[in-house]
């Protein structure tokens, strides 16, 4: 528990206490959340995202990771903006894993969502501090005093202070408790394109990712894991190992066989040679169609009801047009680009963690438990994410990093092969969907129904949190629908795998909205009207969503005529736990029996845009990802083992099969919402819609493979 | 062991490793200059692409011992100033998002533009095509690229 004193009574006590001059010198201080800041000489920190030096450089730290979806720039704009900063002195720094910061983890698209107010305090805060300091110097009015890009004005007679001067006079004040902010109008920084701040560090190869760190005596490991799920290693021959060059050790550990030695590449060199004996457990007769079968199976099971309204089993019955179908979409790597690793240096009484990862606090709970120390004895430094999509919330490395210098004693990094990542994935789940509808004589939608069969990710990792069979994550992005439907029930049926799952950009809704908006192009079909007409009529009373459909169609010239051999798809994709909507029109033709897309149309309502070209590129990044997966992306499974390996067999989208990816945002004053992942449910869906188009012939099944 | 004597970035350097290791791990592991990525292993993704003698190689397939005497060009070479034309478009065209395959696409493009200083369309696709990205910054790869053509080449 944190003691709630505030700054000025604190620093009386030190003086107090030391009996001599404080300021200046390290003195520990509260900021406006009762967090401890650590004060620094010469420089005004007033809590704990940034600080000032005399020079007026400002120091923002970012509490999030950067996997390429621009926190580093978007969250520093948020401060800056409320701190009325100089941009151009503005400097970035990763915070270390600490509780001081809520929640850093880094997923749900939460990033900026979740840190708006925070951050717009926490530099409005220090704004106050730094004005007050200026009107005192002059013995001016407060309100005589404005501030501007790093400076602080007296009104009346135009004489300015830089904020670097008045570091000391700042650094006496006391943090405001309810500091004014901004009026969006006078915003300066937010919503204006700013460039990337780490795109320097990223064309010259001195951007530091995980796999990048250097450490005095590090050594490296590779894993020998069983290639089965739930396998365990019986015994192990490690003679020819511990006989190539650079090979220093062998260890046993939790997920396998480590071989530790002074080179990446001796270490897989060493891995490659030894004998492992596994017991591959109950999941070694798994395959696909055993796991198809038991989702076929289990879609007749009773469900879970997560959503309904009116009475859809006498609305269905009473339907003129009746329709019904089933979806099925695939397990998935999140093949990030860089593959998994952490490094860690575990010591008598304290250990350091540098990792890549989603989730540094997590980490650091799991390493303080790993190594029985105390949270404050661990360090945890985030480095950059070579991509992370979810797959770097997961611990799995980290304990083997954790294990193997534990073992070493010495700090090691345990490198993944592509192979090890592609093979040992938490993998998108599978999943099954059974829909139907009911349309009246006119064409209305009346009744609908959506059953989701499908592994819960919650039920495989906090089984406790499951109430009734119902996975509330399992079931984003098919409730809470933008349609008005009188008559509707959203099922889900839990199907349990040995598979390991995981979040993969965007979760659920990944695969839900592509069931969901296939099936709503199916019912338009059936209903004789437009997809984008038959969808707007569902709508009518939900402004946002309607703007954003609207916004959609008009950009992409929906309706209007194509060139010969084009075909145009459309595809919602609903707030969901982003909450933030987003249409797309996807562009496509077929050549050579394969799917082209040409043009995508992406446009989203996700309130005050911080980095118009940050969100462009969130977009692109969703349509890309989103696009590997709808037309590529399939982990299949035989006798317990996946199939894939590498990029041959896992292949991703290549430059020359990207679309063009335009993206158009609603105007908006409200708070900002979620960017990172609501890109990528809708592309699927509008591009199979685009499909049948072309063909005449629906797609119920990821990825899109034309016969 | 042996001891081979490379010439990477306009220096001469000398390891003690064995012939068949990756040129990518000695750059990594032993010369400490990470700038260059291990993505697949297998010459796959093209994170670790790299110049020897102009052309562009996959550092993670070629051997250390097929290459002395070969002038070896990585990220780190450059230019010490971000300033090479291919590194000014990147930055002008905001092409990273996380950045891990940057490095390799950066060298790809600039290995193109030496050999075709006006690359057309297809020529831009067929050289880069097997440089894979995540993140989707195809298309942003592939203006800057036309950038640094419009531009002026790279010397």
């Amino acid at each position: 528990m944190k003691t709630q004193l505030n700054r000025r009574e604190f620093i009386r006590v030190s003086a107090g206490v030391g009996g001599g001059l404080v300021l200046g010198v390290m003195i520990p201080a509260f900021d406006a959340y009762g967090e401890l800041v650590e004060q620094k000489e010469n420089e005004f920190v007033p809590n704990v995202w940034l600080r000032i030096a005399r020079d007026g450089t400002v120091t923002i730290l970012v509490a999030r990771s950067e996997m390429g979806q621009g926190v580093r720039t978007a969250l520093p704009m948020i401060v800056a903006e409320e701190l009325d900063a100089d941009w151009s002195k503005v400097r970035i720094e990763q915070a270390v894993a600490s509780a001081d910061y809520g929640s850093m983890g880094t997923g749900g698209s939460t990033s900026v969502r979740t840190s708006w107010d925070r951050l717009r305090k926490a530099g409005a805060s220090a704004r106050m501090m730094l004005l007050q300091a200026a009107a005192g110097v002059w013995g001016v009015k407060e309100t005589e005093c404005r501030t501007e890009a790093g400076a602080v004005i007296h009104k009346p007679t135009g004489r300015s202070l830089p904020y670097g001067d008045l570091v000391d006079a700042a650094s006496k004040l006391k943090a405001p408790e309810n500091p004014p902010l901004k009026d969006p109008k006078d915003f300066r920084i937010i919503g204006r394109k700013t460039p990337r701040t780490d795109t320097p560090e990223k064309v010259d190869g001195s951007a530091v990712f995980g796999i990048d760190v250097k450490v005095p005596g590090l050594l490296h490991a590779a894993v020998a894991r069983c290639p089965v799920f739930g396998g365990k290693v019986v015994r192990y021959d490690d003679m020819k190992a511990k006989g190539i060059d650079g090979v220093k050790r062998v260890a046993q550990i939790d997920s396998g066989v480590a071989v530790i030695a002074n080179s990446t590449w001796s270490a897989f060199q060493g891995r490659d040679a030894l004998a492992v004996t596994f017991d591959e457990g109950s999941a070694a007769s798994l395959s696909s169609e055993t796991i198809a079968t038991m989702l076929g199976e289990y879609a007749t099971k009773k469900a879970a009801v997560a959503e309904k309204a009116g009475d859809v089993t006498s609305a269905m019955a009473s339907a003129a047009t009746k329709v019904s179908a089933s979806f099925d979409a695939p397990f998935l790597a999140h093949a990030t680009m860089e593959p998994m690793n952490t490094t860690a240096w575990v010591q008598k009484d304290r250990c350091e963690i540098w990792a890549p990862t989603q989730d540094p606090q997590g980490y650091r709970r799991e390493a303080a438990r790993l190594c029985a120390l105390p949270e404050e004895k661990v360090i945890v430094h985030t480095t950059y994410l070579g991509g992370g999509f979810g797959r770097r919330w997961e611990t799995d490395v980290l304990v083997e990093a954790v294990q193997c210098s534990k073992a070493a004693g010495v700090p090691v990094r345990v490198t993944w092969t592509r192979e090890d990542d592609m093979r040992h994935d938490f993998y998108r789940p599978v999943s099954h969907h059974l829909l139907s509808g009911g349309l009246s004589a006119e064409g209305k939608l009346v009744a609908f129904t959506h059953r989701i069969v499908a592994p819960s990710i919650t039920g495989q990792s906090s089984p406790e949190r499951i109430k009734d069979g119902l996975d509330k994550g399992a079931v984003e992005g098919t409730v809470n629908l933008p349609y008005d439907i009188p008559n509707m029930q959203i099922e889900y049926v839990m199907a349990n795998t040995p598979v390991p799952i995981g979040s993969w950009r965007s979760v659920y809704p990944s695969q839900n909205v592509f069931a969901l908006e296939c099936f709503i192009d199916e019912l338009a079909g059936a209903a004789g009207k437009d997809p984008f007409e038959f969808r707007r009529a569902l709508m009518l009373n939900r402004p946002r969503m309607l703007r954003v459909l609207e916004l959609a169609a008009e950009k992409s010239g929906w309706g209007k005529p194509l060139p010969a051999g084009r075909y145009r798809g459309i595809a919602f994709s609903p707030p969901s736990f982003f909450r933030t909507p987003v249409a797309q029109v996807a562009e496509i033709s077929i050549d050579n029996r394969s799917v082209r897309v040409h043009r995508v149309v992406c446009a989203i309502d996700c309130g005050i845009v911080i980095n118009p070209d940050g969100l462009a590129v969130q977009m692109e990044g969703g349509v890309v990802y989103g696009l590997s997966a709808a037309l590529k992306g399939e982990i299949t499974l035989k006798r317990g083992r996946v199939e894939q390996g590498n990029f041959d067999d896992y292949p991703i989208l290549t430059l020359e099969e990207t679309p063009v990816v335009e993206t158009y945002s609603v105007q908006s004053n409200e708070a900002p919402t979620g960017t990172g992942e609501p890109g990528l449910p809708a592309i699927a869906p509008a591009v199979a819609n685009a499909v049948f188009q072309a063909t005449g012939k629906r797609i119920r099944r990821l990825p899109i493979r034309l016969g | 062991m042996a001891i081979l004597t490379l010439s990477i970035n306009g220096t001469r350097r000398t390891v003690d490793v064995s012939p068949d290791t990756p040129l990518l791990w000695v750059l990594r592991d032993a010369l400490g200059l990470t700038g260059t990525k291990f993505g697949c292993g297998q010459g796959l993704c093209g994170s670790c692409t790299v110049l020897i003698n102009d052309k562009p190689v996959r550092s993670c397939v070629t051997t250390v011992g097929s290459i002395a005497g070969a002038d070896i060009l990585t990220i780190e070479g450059l230019s010490p100033t971000r300033s090479h034309p291919v590194q000014k478009a990147w930055i002008a065209e905001e092409v990273p998002q996380c950045g891990y395959c940057q490095p390799g696409q950066i060298m790809a493009a600039v290995a193109l533009l030496k050999e075709k200083p006006h690359p057309s369309d297809a020529e831009i696709d067929d050289a880069m095509n097997g440089i894979l990205c995540r993140c989707g910054t195809y298309r942003r790869i592939k203006k800057a690229v036309r950038r640094v053509a419009e531009e002026g080449g790279v010397r």
